[in-house]
């Protein structure tokens, strides 16, 4: 795989070959596991092994979760309480669970931002970053019907705005919203199918994780300097990078733990920081709580979704281009994914041939302006709608769009790139001077 | 994150008992323009009246904070004694007063109390009988008072300082801290609005609550003498009633203590594997003899 020349299986005693000739499973482990790997990637390049470890755990809670949880609105809210007192360990086994959700995004979002950065999504590595979208997606429609299985009062409310969106949509909205629901409102049918899919989904995510991993063997890692690993020979290509086992395994292991010792520590000491306390108030569908507000992962988005209201002229510009058909309430659903649909794009937005953020002087900075935005528009999501929140929604919404649809494509065009490495061996070479003299070592990082 | 103070289910009712919306934001679009102005400004004064949360120093705060099992067993008699004609609390089975890390009484003694104390109905008898150790307590719905099951976990207490919410991230929620300030934050002060006598309550968000006031202080005798002043009585019971909300509190944080001092252990070890293990690496600059 990933064209890089590297050692391949070799089947040594008499079962292995016996095995090799049959099912060639020994080796595909062998070659995924001894995938040369740049030798200079960074600590970013860690959050894979998080996310990955976030699924089987979200998996694992899941499961056990499933076995004590029971999908009726009369019921739900009680047996997650029954789960709390009652279940051996069950009140772990649900906090970590709550939380495993949170440390998932915040694992995801990082893993993103490293890709805008470090150009991992450009040629040839398009596919690997489309499925990453696809399986953002997921996460995000999973991790909404996960909330609405505690029946609290954000549950519930939750579910009515979100399930809302496609009723916005013109002419079939409505029909849509109600097929989605099972019945006009959300009820008993849609904790059912929420409950199904919230169960279902994480296995469909799996399988695009393997597509994932797979499509980046394919093309091998990108690495902080965006330059290819030498592929003519053996020998070179060995000079530019080491083996994932056991060199980024134990690397990847050591930053799993650190953040894990972080994450034991919210769910142990704070494990409903994350939370909202309405959502231990059972669903009550005669009362609307004050504000209605999402779990923090989906905040820019939801601040993107509301920030197009009726006065803003592209909304009303739109609104008479259509005769009326695109009112507010649709724009800010075409907003809201249409903000996630340019990031998918980015791959033939970025009109740089340049990889690599780092010898980009100019993209460096509206780089780390996105990344402000991103935190900006997190905060107004939670803020209620109203003026200054929803003016600095608007702004940053509209930066959002500005980074994707002007500043990428138009970046590649004016912007001098700086002289980049040569090669992989040479980046590292800088990083860590060769020292023949004996007792003089860099320290780790 | 955590920057939007909880607004409370019995907010939104009070709000809908006056016949307001407090369906705030874009959820409301499609109550029509004139609606939505209302509701705007319903929203408006309800943030301006938010309730004044006192910041309690409860003993369980903290990533060590512990319960303090008298304070729970005080508080237990108060809502025994007070709190129980209204409000019932029937996600808390009876049989957990004995757990250790909360109320801990003797076995005996949670028996006599479940029987003395409260009725359930039997569906096998078909009539009440007296509480067992194995029942809940009972739910109470006779005056339309809400559960406090959750009521500690349900509420948020002080987001300072200044809003930032570091004393949540540090103390916890502070629902206990609502609840002991509601408890305190009667003025006296009293008004009658569409037949319903609402009390005003400083804590309360938007200033005038349902409940007339529960604790006027020596409303409860201690066996152990301890003080019953109405602001030691209002943090007792808001102690118990963070401990009915949570009962595993204190197993989740030595659970959470244990899984931190291992994974520091562990991650201090790979920190030197991955050491070793790369020193050849960056000291030679090319791929090691394998």
């Amino acid at each position: 795989m990933s064209g890089i020349p590297h050692d391949h299986y070799e089947p040594k005693s008499g079962f292995e070959k016996w095995l090799d000739k049959r099912l060639k499973v020994v080796a595909l482990v062998y070659d995924t596991l001894m995938i040369p790997t740049p030798k200079n990637l960074n600590w970013m390049w860690i959050w894979g092994i998080v996310l990955a470890f976030c699924l089987a755990l979200q998996i694992g809670t899941g499961i056990v979760l499933a076995m004590h949880y029971t999908p009726h609105v009369d019921n739900a809210f009680a047996s997650i309480e029954h789960i709390m007192r009652n279940v051996n360990g069950g009140h772990m086994i649900r906090y970590v669970h709550m939380n495993g959700a949170s440390l998932f995004f915040f694992a995801v979002y990082l893993h993103i931002f490293r890709g805008l950065y470090y150009g991992s999504y450009k040629a040839p590595r398009e596919v690997t970053w489309i499925v990453g979208m696809l399986i953002y997606l997921l996460m995000m429609g999973t991790a909404f019907m996960g909330y609405v299985l505690p029946w609290g009062q954000m549950s519930f409310w939750g579910a009515t705005v979100i399930t809302g969106l496609f009723g916005a949509i013109p002419f079939i909205g409505e029909s849509i919203q109600t097929w989605l629901l099972g019945g006009p409102a959300v009820d008993n049918a849609t904790l059912n199918r929420f409950f199904s899919l919230h169960y279902l989904l994480p296995f469909v995510i799996a399988g695009l994780v393997i597509v994932h991993i797979w499509a980046f063997h394919s093309t091998g890692n990108n690495n902080p300097t965006g330059v290819e690993v030498r592929r003519t020979s053996k020998a070179e290509a060995q000079k530019d990078t080491l083996p994932f086992w056991p060199y980024f395994v134990i690397k990847d292991l050591f930053a799993l733990a650190m953040v894990l010792v972080v994450f034991f520590a919210i769910v142990g000491f704070m494990p409903n920081y994350l939370g909202h306390p309405d959502n231990y108030i059972e669903a009550n569908p005669l009362a609307t709580p004050a504000h209605i507000v999402p779990e923090w992962y989906f905040l820019p988005f939801y601040a993107i979704l509301r920030a197009f209201t009726g006065d803003v002229w592209v909304v009303m510009f739109a609104s008479w281009i259509t005769g009326g058909i695109v009112d507010a309430k649709f724009f800010g659903v075409l907003a809201m994914f249409g903000a996630i649909a340019v990031m998918a794009l980015a791959p033939w937005l970025d009109t740089s041939s340049v990889r690599s953020g780092k010898y980009r002087p100019m993209f460096k900075w509206w780089f780390w302006l996105l990344a402000i935005d991103f935190v900006v528009l997190m905060w107004a999501g939670a803020m209620p709608a109203e003026p200054p929140y929803s003016t600095i929604s608007l702004i940053g919404a509209t930066y959002w769009f500005a980074y994707f649809l002007v500043i990428l494509p138009l970046l590649g065009v004016i912007e001098k790139p700086l002289a980049r490495p040569a090669t992989i061996e040479e980046d590292f070479a800088e990083h860590y001077p060769q020292s023949d003299a004996s007792g003089d070592v860099k320290p780790a990082e | 994150m955590k920057m939007i103070q909880a607004k409370t289910l019995s907010a939104a009712a009070l709000a809908a008992l006056l016949g307001l919306t407090p369906l705030a934001g874009w959820a409301q679009e499609d109550h029509g323009e004139e609606d939505s102005h209302a509701a705007e400004e319903e929203h408006a004064d309800a943030s301006h009246a938010e309730g004044h949360t006192t910041d309690y120093a409860f003993s369980f705060e903290g990533p060590f904070g512990a319960y303090d099992q008298f304070q729970l067993q005080r508080g237990l008699q108060i809502y025994t004694e007070v709190c129980s004609a209204c409000h019932g609390l029937q996600y808390v089975p009876l049989r957990t007063l004995h757990d250790e890390g909360g109320v801990g009484l003797p076995e005996d003694q949670v028996r006599a109390y479940a029987a003395q104390n409260f009725e359930v109905y039997d569906a096998e008898l078909d009539d009440y009988r007296p509480a067992t150790p194995t029942d809940h307590f009972p739910a109470n719905t006779s005056v339309g008072a809400p559960d406090l099951s959750l009521m500690a976990k349900g509420r948020a207490g002080f987001h300072g300082p200044y809003g930032t919410g570091i004393s949540q991230f540090v103390n916890g929620m502070g629902g206990a801290e609502y609840i002991a300030s509601i408890l305190t934050g009667y003025t006296g002060e009293e008004k009658v609005e569409a037949g319903v006598t609402l009390y005003e309550n400083t804590a309360f968000p938007g200033g005038w609550i349902g409940m007339a006031p529960p604790l006027y202080g020596e409303d409860v005798d201690f066996e152990d003498g301890a003080p019953n002043d109405i602001a030691a009585e209002a943090q007792d019971v808001a102690a118990f009633l963070m401990w009915a909300a949570e009962p595993k509190m204190m197993a989740r944080k030595q659970a959470g203590f244990t899984a931190v001092i291992f994974l520091i252990l562990l991650t201090s070890l790979l920190y030197l594997t991955n050491k070793r293990l790369w020193k050849p690496v960056k000291k030679g600059g090319t791929t090691p003899a394998e």
